[in-house]
């Protein structure tokens, strides 16, 4: 049996994750807390709203209601990477060689390793960031589609163009297909590998109830698992055309509970499977089997994160009641 | 704060008008107002607010348009994103106010607290307020159709700037702006000076109070008239009665009207909106919802908003509705009151209304006697 040590903080939890083998909990007020031999805090920002980790370099970014763009080490020391006044760094991603992308309003920011940054503007407000897999290119979400903009080159960006509003953005793991978290939702989908001057073809994913707010690709990147649904929604993206004319698998179904957050598990194809009312279940993508890792709590699952050899997950919620799952027991 | 208790939904008040028109003053004055109160504000541009201990956040005005084929079905993204991250932090506010930018539609503003199911779960439009500087209106009027959107749309209309007209201009553009809303609650002001507890929590997209808290509610309509240039009435009390001075109106003013418009075609030059005040009988329920259901299905883009209090036969109780173009929401409110006069009534607010085929369908809802 799964043991779970909690660890109770005040406010919404916006991001979780483990540095090395220490799980951090960033709250939106804007304290990031670890437990490394005791509980510890880092005070980030005057409002924390964007959470990131960076896993090449084992830190985290974070974006702030103070304009502030931080990174956050493993020993919790955190230093300024940009600052921009007062505007709301609602999106941040991490990318190769400590590349920091950052958006507000029409704008990505992308900040360099070696301090310069450049900018790449948007006809519409960037709304969600993702670098790809491979090389150093930043794509942004906005309205009506995705642009997609190689960061060390000047030259035209590729448009992903569909109508309506994408809120949130990311990469398979191999880089073959970009999937985006639509307004209405949905989640729509872009096969990137087809032949040069080629349309760039569709993926529609929609039957959700509600809006996709968490999505996590499985450990070969065979599956995308996603929220928005009183189950954990996964689709298949093993064959060449991704999803397309396959049902996805619906684990760890509950009558009206929506799921709010999923993270698929470092190693194995499973699914750690968050519910808004704090509810957490494992499910294998298998067999469907599922196993209770948390029951429910004082509020939704905000975050959640499973630490590098698989073996605990990190999680935290709207109300603030967090916690380290210990698989093993 | 934690979310263990569930909230009380977030009031939020909408500020519109053209620039110019004295919103930041006002602004400046709710957030330095001894009232006890904290307001998270969103604005287009940090620009002249001079208060800096509140919350204010900037944002762009980004207009959505829902992938459901209706084009009528706005929301306003950036207010989903900012609502989003204040409620993540709700113990900093009260309330919330969003200030829009001279040009902007108020429609997508208000849909977007009832399109958007997160921001609908924290938050609820308290009403919408429009500020109209006195002097400039005519203008305005002639060269944008924002500035009669926003007061069509308002639920409070503060006419400003008043000490820059003479009292005969002033007549007029209330006037104006009452035959472009029939249903605001109109306020004279000088430099925004009002007294805040008639502009902020109002509750007036609220089905419980927005038909309740204003005895005036649809009873302008009552004048089922368009108040021409020379309509020198106070609209600020006694709507009930008739006991106005309506010179130079021809028609007459009894209390016995039902069926009996003619507040159209607008003498006023430069107004396009036009309202539709329907009065009858008790309805059949099941006549009555396809009706509705219809109309604003058919007609939604035409419809800016849509109030009303309708006595459905058999039904103890009141039944209220409102809409915002294709959006409308209905509930029952309270039991009729003994003596009450059991009456349906609506008021349509929009432009190129059908008003014949309306009232026509309208009454073809009522029981048959």
């Amino acid at each position: 049996m799964p043991t779970v040590a909690p660890l109770d903080l005040e406010g919404h939890v916006v991001g979780v994750a483990f540095l090395k083998d220490v799980p951090f909990f960033a709250g939106a007020a804007g304290a990031v807390h670890r437990l490394d031999h005791g509980h510890k805090t880092t005070e980030a920002h005057d409002g924390l709203l964007s959470f990131v980790v960076d896993e090449a370099n084992d830190t985290l970014l974070t974006g702030g209601e103070d304009g502030k763009v931080m990174r956050i080490s493993a020993h919790g020391t955190a230093s300024l990477v940009a600052d921009t006044g007062r505007k709301w760094i609602a999106q941040v991603a991490a990318g190769p060689q400590g590349a920091v992308a950052y958006a507000y309003g029409k704008t990505t920011h992308v900040r360099l390793f070696d301090g310069t940054t450049r900018e790449f503007p948007e006809q519409r407000t960037v709304e969600g960031l993702a670098f790809a897999p491979k090389g150093l290119r930043i794509a942004a979400a906005r309205y009506n589609g995705v642009s997609l903009h190689w960061v060390a080159m000047s030259g035209q960006p590729v448009d992903l163009e569909w109508k309506g509003a994408h809120t949130g953005v990311t990469f398979s793991p191999d880089g073959r297909f970009v999937v985006t978290a639509m307004q209405e939702n949905a989640l729509h989908g872009w096969k990137l590998d087809a032949k040069p001057g080629a349309e760039a073809r569709h993926m529609r994913m929609t039957g959700y109830p509600a809006k996709v707010k968490s999505l996590s690709w499985s450990a070969k990147g065979k599956w995308l698992a996603s929220s928005g649904a009183p189950a954990a929604i996964v689709w298949p993206f093993q064959g060449k055309d991704g999803p397309m004319g396959k049902a996805p698998l619906e684990l760890g179904t509950r009558a009206n509970i929506m799921v709010t957050t999923v993270v698929c598990h470092p190693a194995e194809d499973i699914v750690a499977i968050g519910y808004e009312d704090g509810m957490i279940l494992a499910a294998r993508l298998a067999d469907s089997k599922e196993v209770l890792l948390r029951r429910p709590g004082k509020g939704a699952i905000t975050a959640m994160a499973w630490s590098k050899n698989g073996r605990q997950l990190a999680f935290g919620s709207a109300a603030g009641d967090c916690g380290v799952v210990d698989i093993a027991g | 704060m934690t979310e263990t208790t569930p909230q009380k939904p977030i009031p939020v008040t909408v500020l519109t008008g053209y620039l110019g028109s004295g919103k930041t003053t006002l602004l400046n004055r709710i957030l330095s107002e001894n009232h006890g109160r904290k307001y998270a504000v969103i604005v287009n541009e940090f620009g002249e607010i001079g208060i800096d201990n509140d919350l204010i956040v900037e944002s762009d005005e980004e207009i959505y348009e829902m992938n459901n084929g209706c084009v009528c079905c706005t929301v306003r993204g950036d207010l989903i994103r900012v609502v989003e991250g204040l409620m993540r932090r709700p113990g900093r506010f009260d309330a919330i106010i969003v200030e829009t930018t001279g040009l902007a539609d108020p429609v997508p503003v208000a849909q977007t607290f009832f399109m958007d199911d997160d921001v609908r779960a924290k938050t609820e439009l308290d009403a919408v307020v429009a500020l109209v500087d006195a002097k400039h209106l005519p203008l305005r009027l002639k060269d944008s159709r924002e500035a009669e959107d926003q007061i069509a749309f308002a639920d409070v209309v503060l006419l400003n700037k008043t000490d820059l007209v003479t009292p005969e201009e002033l007549e007029r553009v209330e006037a104006t702006v009452r035959v472009i809303n029939p249903s605001a609650r109109i306020y004279r002001t000088q430099r925004s000076e009002i007294d805040l507890a008639k502009v902020l929590d109002q509750g007036a997209f609220n089905l419980d109070r927005a038909l309740e808290n204003d005895p005036h509610f649809l009873d302008h309509d009552d004048h089922d008239h368009v108040c021409g240039p020379d309509c020198g009435h106070d609209h600020d009390h006694d709507h009930g009665h008739h006991h106005h001075d309506h010179h130079g109106h021809h028609h007459d003013h009894g209390h016995d009207h039902d069926h009996h418009h003619h507040d159209a075609p607008s003498p006023i030059h430069d107004v396009t909106v036009q309202s539709i005040s329907l009065r009858g009988g008790e309805m059949n329920p099941d006549r009555f919802f396809p009706w509705i259901q219809k109309i604003t299905q058919t007609d939604g883009p035409n419809i800016l908003r849509l109030k009303g209090i309708i006595a459905f036969s058999g039904d103890g109780e009141r039944y209220v509705v409102q809409g915002v173009h294709m959006i409308i929401e209905g509930d029952h409110q309270r039991p009729w009151k003994e003596g009450e006069k059991r009456e349906s009534r609506l008021v349509f607010i929009g432009r190129d209304l059908d008003r014949e085929k309306i009232e026509r369908t309208f009454r073809a809802c009522e029981v048959q006697a």
